[in-house]
Formats: structure tokens, C-alpha cells, sequence
């Protein structure tokens, strides 16, 4: 496989052609239905949300979607998520709980819709209320990144007991541009700062952030099937493994896998 | 007279008379003025009034060792964990210079303090941030910080009351700063099923991911008046839309009007407001 560079990487990440959320979501997903909805603002339709079974088992299916076409894209808001979003996602994750189903969560982000309305209706309220719930959620989680997680906006559907990366996906507290403009006060070396911010699956799994990289095809019009077989694969491995916890250690671990993350002693 | 005013301004608590200067020098760096009112004011007269602006009100940015003093019962601070070591998880060009510089530089250790203290003899773990700090930005040790202080709530069954500002994550440590809003909400969310009290206050700035953690997950959420709190920087939204932000856009009212906070509480009225919410928690 060819040497790929950090922002080789976050070009293939937000490539408009690459599989999105829906796409992994039609291909392992069985007797999809989708529900809507956050029951207090609107439908956000940045995030998919809803049930159905991967190889038999039921599951809740939580996927950030930016769109293909350019219709699709704006009714999608880019894959930019507001505060219902988050709240949709959270009232699924909650019912996933209470009806004893896995959480699993396909990642792809610019970041958090920066709105006039994302702001009043409390965007960083929201997401923080995803992080605290998600960190107790009696039920496993596995979140995995398929194209651009930035930020708060990803992190928000992004806490759980597994976190996978694909192999062509980033994963960042800023945009390369947002790092190079800020620290640099040069967003044309956002090329420099990819490399420097430690965004890739490599370089994040070396890090200790996320758990498992998942292989991608070389072949950009097979990778579709590629990985869906590849996550299918994933998934079904991970939650055996989880599913053998009980929920009390699974929380244990859960709350233990972040505490150790800038641990440091006197 | 002037020769009053300089002996006034010399008794300061925090500055030293200097001795064998003129008076003109002594009086530079004594005066302030304020960026609402446009003012000048005395900085003694401006501390005595616990930094708000005695003209307008305006709450000005203090330090983190300010507000304990202004909150904490006097001798009853016992500060933890104040020498936890920095780190760079991501090889950042000249960030542990730029640490050992503002140390050097703002004699203090991090962005945040924490400890524990009584107010008006009501026990607290108690976290304030400092935005004399790297703008008050959560990197690993700010994050380690806070959750070994709800860590402490926990253990001794105490409230915890944290003061934020914080302009966000800390860009400089990449996705390790990220993880610590994950890792100060799951300890958020520990406190709370401990059935603890805790209590956030917002102050100017509250933004990015601070805001998006543990600053809004409080049992309670104060603010102080007119701090700028939200998620998203103003510019960025001005970006984003294409036009100005309307006048008090993401500051303390705007929330309190919009439900994200409880009350706002002037500085003046802090550590009586924080006692009497202790005090009704109490069993």
C-alpha cells in the first residue's frame, strides 16, 4: 500500500465520493427503519437514527450523514449536526438502553453546525449533555469514524467502549485550516499542520485515543462492499466481546478507557 | 491631594510601594481603564470593589487566586494537586517553553486551581479556572485537574462548585485536549449518580469545548453578568452567516432567557448566593 500523507488522508476523509453513514447504513444494516425526531425542537437530518439487525442482532444505528448529491448535502447541512441532532441521538441511545440493544455510531463531521439558532437552542449544553449520558449508558457502545470527525460536533456521538477509525478517516480537535490559522496565523500551511496535529487512525491508535483500525480498499469503487464486510466483521466481533460484561464492568471500563487519557502524577 | 492618592495606590495588597521612584512613576500601571465605560479608575479603588467597575458594573477577568479569595473563608483553602506535570502528547514545537515561560511569567501553574475550602463554613471541593492562562484552555493537566477534584467529591461526599472561563480545548495538546471534555463529563456524571451537589459558574469567556462539558452539566448553573458564554466563537458564527451578531448575543442574559442557566449572580453577591444554595442542600 502506498505511503499516504496526513493530508492526503483528509482529502480521501472528505472526499464527496467516499461511502457515507446511509451507504454503510442500506449495506449491513437489515430491516432498517429510521426514526426522527428529538421531541422537543425538529428533525435534524444531519443524523440517522434507528434500528435494525447486523448479522441477526438488534441494534441502534446513530450515523452523522453530510449527503452526496448537492440537494442532499444542504438538507443535510453538511453533516454540521445542531442541538436537536445531538438530542435525537441521545433520546435513541436512551431508548437503546432501556430495551437492552448496542449503540453503534458512524462518525462524519465537519463539527458542529456554528449557528445563529444552534447557539440559542444551546448547542454546547447539548453536546456536552451527550458526553455525560454516553459515558454512563447502561447498554455497549462502539463508535466508529468513517470520514471527518472534528471536534466537539463528533465527539458528541463519539464516547463509547470501542472506538474504531477507517483507515482513510481523520479525527481532530480543529480543522488543519482552523490549527494552521490559529497557531500558525497561517491557514495555507494547513497541509503542515496535519501532519503535525496527529489526526490519522496511525497515528491516533498510537496515542491511545482510539481502539481498532479498520482496513480500506486501495480500489475507491469497491471500497463500499470492502468495508461493509470489514465493519460487519467489526461490529459483530467487538459485541461479543462486549456483550459477555456485565453492565457494571462494562461501565467500569467504559469510565476507565477516558480516565487514563492525560493521566499524569505529582 | 496627589500625595494621598499615591499612598493609597502604594498600600495596595498585591503591589509593594516602590520605593525611590517619582511620584509621576508610581502612579503608571495604577490606573485602568474600563473597556465598557471607558472610565479611569483606580485599580485599588476597582480591586476593593472585587473587580467589578465601580462606574458601570463591569465584571473585569480576575485571577483564580482573586476569586478564591473573594469565595473561600479565609485560612480554610487547602489548594491540591498544584504541581501535576505538563505534558505534550503531540510534540507541539516550543509548547513546553511556552509553559515554563507563563509560569515564569504569571506565577502560576495551569489554567485551573482546585482545592478544598469553605464557604461561609460550608465544605466544597472547589476548581477555578484562570484565564490568565493560556486563555484559560482545557489541555490534559487542566482536564486531570478537574476530574481529580470531582474525584475528591466523591470520595468525601462533598459538593463541588467549579468558576469557569476558558476559550476551549486546548488546540496546542491535539486530540488528547478533545478527550478531556469525555473524561471531565463521565466524572460529571459520577458526582451525579453519587446523588452530589455540584455547581458550575459561568464566567467571561465560557466558550467551546468547556462549555460543551462539565461548565453546562451543573446541577445549578450561575453566571455572572455579561459573561460571553457559547459554544461556537462569535466570529466563527459571523463567518458562518454572513452578518453581524445582534447586540448581547451569547452572553449571560441571552441564556437565562433562552433556559440555559439558572441565575445570574453578581460578583458581589457570589459566595452568599453559592452558601445559600449549600446550605439548602443541606441534611
Amino acid at each position: 500500500m502506498s505511503k499516504k500523507s496526513a493530508w492526503d488522508i483528509v482529502m480521501l476523509a472528505r472526499d464527496s465520493q467516499r461511502p457515507k453513514a446511509k451507504d454503510y447504513i442500506n449495506s449491513i444494516v437489515d430491516d432498517f427503519i429510521e426514526f426522527h425526531g428529538d421531541r422537543y425542537f425538529g428533525d435534524d437530518k444531519s443524523i440517522i437514527g434507528g434500528i435494525g439487525r447486523i448479522n441477526g442482532t438488534v441494534v441502534t444505528v446513530i450515523g452523522q450523514e453530510k449527503g452526496s448529491t448537492t440537494k442532499e448535502k444542504m438538507e443535510r447541512n453538511f453533516g454540521m449536526t445542531n442541538p436537536e441532532g445531538y438530542r435525537k441521538a441521545l433520546r435513541l441511545m436512551k431508548q437503546a438502553e432501556k430495551f437492552h440493544r448496542p449503540v453503534i455510531t458512524f462518525v462524519d463531521t465537519p463539527g458542529a453546525y456554528p449557528g445563529l439558532g444552534a447557539e440559542e437552542r444551546g448547542q454546547g449544553e447539548a453536546i456536552a449533555r451527550n458526553l455525560m449520558e454516553m459515558s454512563r449508558l447502561k447498554t455497549p457502545i462502539i463508535a466508529i469514524v468513517i470520514g471527518e470527525g472534528s471536534s466537539g460536533g463528533a465527539l458528541a456521538i463519539c464516547v463509547g467502549d470501542r472506538i474504531a477509525m477507517l483507515e482513510n478517516s481523520v479525527y481532530s480537535v480543529l480543522s488543519p485550516e482552523g490549527f494552521a490559522s490559529i497557531l500558525y496565523k497561517d491557514a495555507s500551511k494547513n497541509k503542515e499542520a496535519a501532519e503535525k496535529m496527529k489526526i490519522t487512525a496511525k497515528d491516533l491508535k498510537e496515542l491511545g485515543i482510539i481502539d481498532d483500525i479498520i482496513k480500506e480498499s486501495d480500489n475507491q469503487e469497491e471500497n463500499l462492499e470492502f468495508v461493509s464486510k470489514e465493519l460487519k466483521e467489526y461490529i459483530t466481533k467487538t459485541l461479543k466481546k462486549l456483550n459477555k460484561l456485565s453492565t457494571e464492568d462494562l461501565l467500569n471500563l467504559r469510565y476507565e478507557k477516558y480516565r487514563k487519557i492525560g493521566k499524569m502524577e505529582e | 491631594m496627589v500625595i494621598d492618592k499615591i499612598k493609597k495606590v502604594n498600600g495596595t495588597e498585591d503591589e509593594k510601594p516602590h520605593k525611590n521612584t517619582k511620584a509621576s512613576d508610581m502612579l503608571v500601571g495604577k490606573w485602568v481603564k474600563c473597556d465598557a465605560c471607558k472610565e479611569i479608575l483606580y485599580k485599588d479603588d476597582v480591586h476593593k470593589n472585587l473587580s467589578v467597575c465601580p462606574n458601570c458594573g463591569k465584571h473585569f477577568r480576575i485571577s483564580a487566586r482573586r476569586r478564591i479569595k473573594q469565595i473561600i473563608d479565609e485560612g480554610t483553602f487547602e489548594e491540591t494537586y498544584e504541581n501535576l506535570p505538563e505534558t505534550d502528547p503531540i510534540k507541539f514545537d516550543g509548547y513546553l517553553k511556552k509553559i515554563e515561560a507563563l509560569r515564569e511569567k504569571t506565577k502560576i501553574q495551569e489554567a485551573v486551581k482546585t482545592g478544598f475550602g469553605a464557604i461561609n463554613g460550608n465544605k466544597v471541593v472547589i476548581a477555578v479556572m484562570d484565564s490568565n492562562f493560556l486563555m484559560g484552555s482545557m489541555g490534559s493537566v487542566v482536564g486531570e485537574k478537574i476530574t481529580l477534584a470531582i474525584e475528591d467529591a466523591i470520595k468525601d461526599k462533598l459538593p463541588f462548585v467549579i468558576f469557569c472561563v476558558s476559550g476551549g480545548a486546548r488546540m496546542q495538546e491535539g486530540m488528547v485536549s478533545l478527550m478531556q471534555m469525555a473524561k471531565t463529563s463521565a466524572a460529571m456524571a459520577k458526582l451525579d449518580d453519587e446523588g452530589l451537589l455540584s455547581i458550575t459558574v459561568l464566567t467571561d469567556p465560557t466558550t467551546g469545548g468547556v462549555t460543551a462539558s462539565f461548565a453546562s452539566l451543573g446541577d445549578i448553573i450561575l453566571a455572572e453578568p455579561n459573561a460571553l458564554i457559547g459554544f461556537a466563537g462569535p466570529r466563527v458564527i459571523e463567518q458562518t452567516i454572513g452578518q453581524k451578531l445582534p447586540e448581547g448575543f451569547q452572553r449571560s442574559e441571552f441564556l437565562l432567557e433562552h433556559g440555559f442557566i439558572d441565575k445570574i449572580v453578581e460578583r458581589k453577591d457570589m459566595k452568599k448566593t453559592l452558601a445559600q444554595i449549600l446550605e439548602l442542600h443541606k441534611n
